[in-house]
């Protein structure tokens, strides 16, 4: 067995390739272990506990390139000649490709946008550029420090743009997704976020209410704390009202801080057009005073809200959005073991996590979380569950070195597994998202995993129940429909919103925790 | 409104993007499928010297 590690000096390869480029090394006849990857400390600390050496990695940065494999000594070398090639194959692409932004611009003079998704310690440098020469930005990228993301946010407001991010997932401008988005109609509803998962939920269940989406304006997660201010929501609020398309506007973030409320609630109140605010979180009596009607604590309630201000009829699938799942699971009895008692929720979506917890807090029931919603919830070991359990796995603690569980089904293939071996285990509560940049068969890849579990423990006398929520339309790639009726089809519980999707699961166990 | 009046913003959200695609190369792919002409930038990280620089030039226009 030999094991190689070659360094590329100043070679930078986004993760989502070099993910590809991974998974076709593995593949390779041969070959034990391999991975392309930058080398960041994460990725460089996977690289160790592989068992390649300190010795071949120590010359490596976070700017290099890292081609790392193990396997037969011949069938390494073939296996290795072939990455390079592909890597190649990837560089001849970039032979009249522009090299800098101001290149591109050259090409293009009357872009308007500057989609980064860069390395943090890149991203706000390219960002300002960009605000410099006139272009709005969607930044993808996190690890963007607060007081660069408050100077940027500063920069665009002065000269009429905006900084959608940083850690903005999801945009719609005009019909064009951005990032994580989804195939959704135009319509008259304008939203500002700082979720991506939320606005992706808003915005299907929209869909599937009959309304569509003027413009999804993300915002990220750090804009309505005091250090930001709201720069960006309070900008785009301004261009929505602006905006002809645009009837009524939903808000959708975690509550903000009171100073940053008192902005906000200036704002609102001189809009001409209706605006309902979903806050999810625990949200403190001023808000709830200040905000009245227009609060939703729910993804489903901010749907039904907005569908009530413009006058549209409520579908039947949300109309009755809070009781169903009780009603529903009086109907569905699994046959649980005595010890099967608890929920484990493994999230894509870390707003889906968080809603997820939402529901389990207010109806009183103690649950753990790898993100809590209160320092009380907090989940020892994110690896391990115990009790009710509600994980993102799309947290920092699972991501270092690997692409997110909305690209990659691995960890939670393994966590699938891992949960079947536990006789606590009564339901497997989990999210699917659809769209663009999202994985081309979220379902298809956790099937084998799920028939697994399931038989695993219907071996121990007992069953599983999996209760999911597919967030999607029809017209995205993946199709809505047919990833609908994969799950259905190994006796999965799916359901219209992921909220009603966590309240089944709720229900499911109701009473059972206790015994 | 008048066209020139508009911010930049407004201009964004009433034009469509013409987006500049810096990172992800699927994050241009995808705005490519939806029939927008994205330009990708083949971005790698500045030279330690060049760093150095860009790095003065910023502490200088802030």
């Amino acid at each position: 067995m030999a094991r190689i590690c070659r360094i590329h000096k100043a070679r930078y390869l986004d993760s989502v390739f070099l993910m590809e480029v991974t998974r076709r090394l593995q593949a390779e006849p041969g070959i034990t272990q391999g991975a392309v990857v930058m080398g960041t400390p994460a990725n460089l600390k996977l690289l160790l506990s592989l068992g390649f050496p300190e010795q071949d990695l120590k010359e490596a940065g976070p700017d290099d390139l890292v081609v790392a494999g193990e396997g037969e000594p011949q069938a390494l070398q073939k296996a290795l000649t072939k990455v390079e090639s592909w890597l190649s194959g990837e560089r001849r692409g970039e032979a009249q490709a522009p090299k800098t932004l101001i290149q591109a611009l050259a090409l293009n003079p009357k872009a308007n946008l500057a989609v980064i998704s860069l390395p943090g310690r890149y991203a706000g440098k390219e960002a300002r550029r960009a605000l410099e020469r006139g272009l709005n930005v969607f930044l993808f990228s996190s690890n963007v420090p607060l007081e660069e993301e408050v100077a940027l946010k500063r920069l665009a407001q002065e000269k009429g743009l905006i900084v959608m991010g940083p850690d903005c997932g999801t945009a719609i401008i005009a019909g064009v997704g951005i990032g994580f988005a989804n195939a959704v109609r135009r319509g008259p509803v304008g939203v500002v976020a700082a979720s991506g998962t939320g606005a992706q939920e808003f915005t299907t269940l929209m869909h599937k209410a009959g309304l569509g989406i003027s413009h999804v304006i993300g915002v990220g997660s750090h804009d309505l704390s005091d250090a930001v201010g709201g720069i960006s929501t309070l900008c785009a609020l301004a261009a929505l009202e602006a905006d002809p398309g645009t009837q009524a506007i939903t808000l959708i973030a975690k509550p903000p801080s009171s100073t940053v409320l008192g902005l906000l609630r200036e704002r609102m109140n001189k809009l001409s057009k209706p605006v309902v605010a979903c806050f999810l979180g625990l949200i403190p009596p001023e808000i709830a005073r200040a905000l009245g009607g227009r609060l939703a604590l729910t993804l489903d309630e901010a749907v039904v809200k907005t569908l009530g201000v413009l006058g549209a009829p409520c579908p039947s699938f949300l109309a009755s959005y809070e009781a169903s799942p009780a009603r529903l699971a009086r109907t569905q009895r699994p046959p649980l073991a005595p010890s099967q008692r608890y929920v484990r929720g493994l999230f894509a979506g870390g707003t889906f996590c968080y809603q997820a917890q939402l529901l389990f807090h207010w109806a009183g029931i103690p649950f753990r979380s790898n993100a809590p919603l209160l320092p009380q919830y907090a989940l020892p070991d994110p690896w391990r569950s115990e009790g009710h359990a509600l994980v993102d796995l799309g947290d920092e603690a699972f991501t270092e070195g690997r692409a997110h569980p909305m690209i990659d089904p691995t960890l939670r293939y393994e966590r699938i597994l891992q949960e079947a071996e536990d006789p606590e285990v009564a339901v497997l509560l989990l999210d699917f998202i659809l769209g663009h940049n999202a994985s081309v068969d979220p379902v298809g890849e956790l099937l084998p995993a799920l028939a697994k579990a399931q038989e695993k423990v219907t071996q121990r006398g007992g069953h599983l129940a999996v209760v999911a929520s597919v967030c999607g339309v029809e017209g995205d790639a993946q199709g809505y429909g047919s990833q609908v009726e994969k799950l259905r089809a190994v006796g999965a519980h799916v359901l219209p919103t992921q909220a009603q999707a966590a309240g089944l699961a709720l229900s499911l166990t109701q009473g059972r925790h206790e015994q | 409104m008048n066209s020139e009046n508009l911010t930049g913003l407004e201009k964004l959200l009433r034009e469509g993007p013409q987006p500049i695609n810096l990172g992800l190369r699927g994050f241009g792919e995808a705005l490519r499928h939806q029939g927008v002409q994205v330009i990708h930038v083949e971005w790698s990280p500045p030279p330690p010297e060049v760093r150095d620089l860009e790095d003065l030039l910023d502490k200088l226009l802030l």
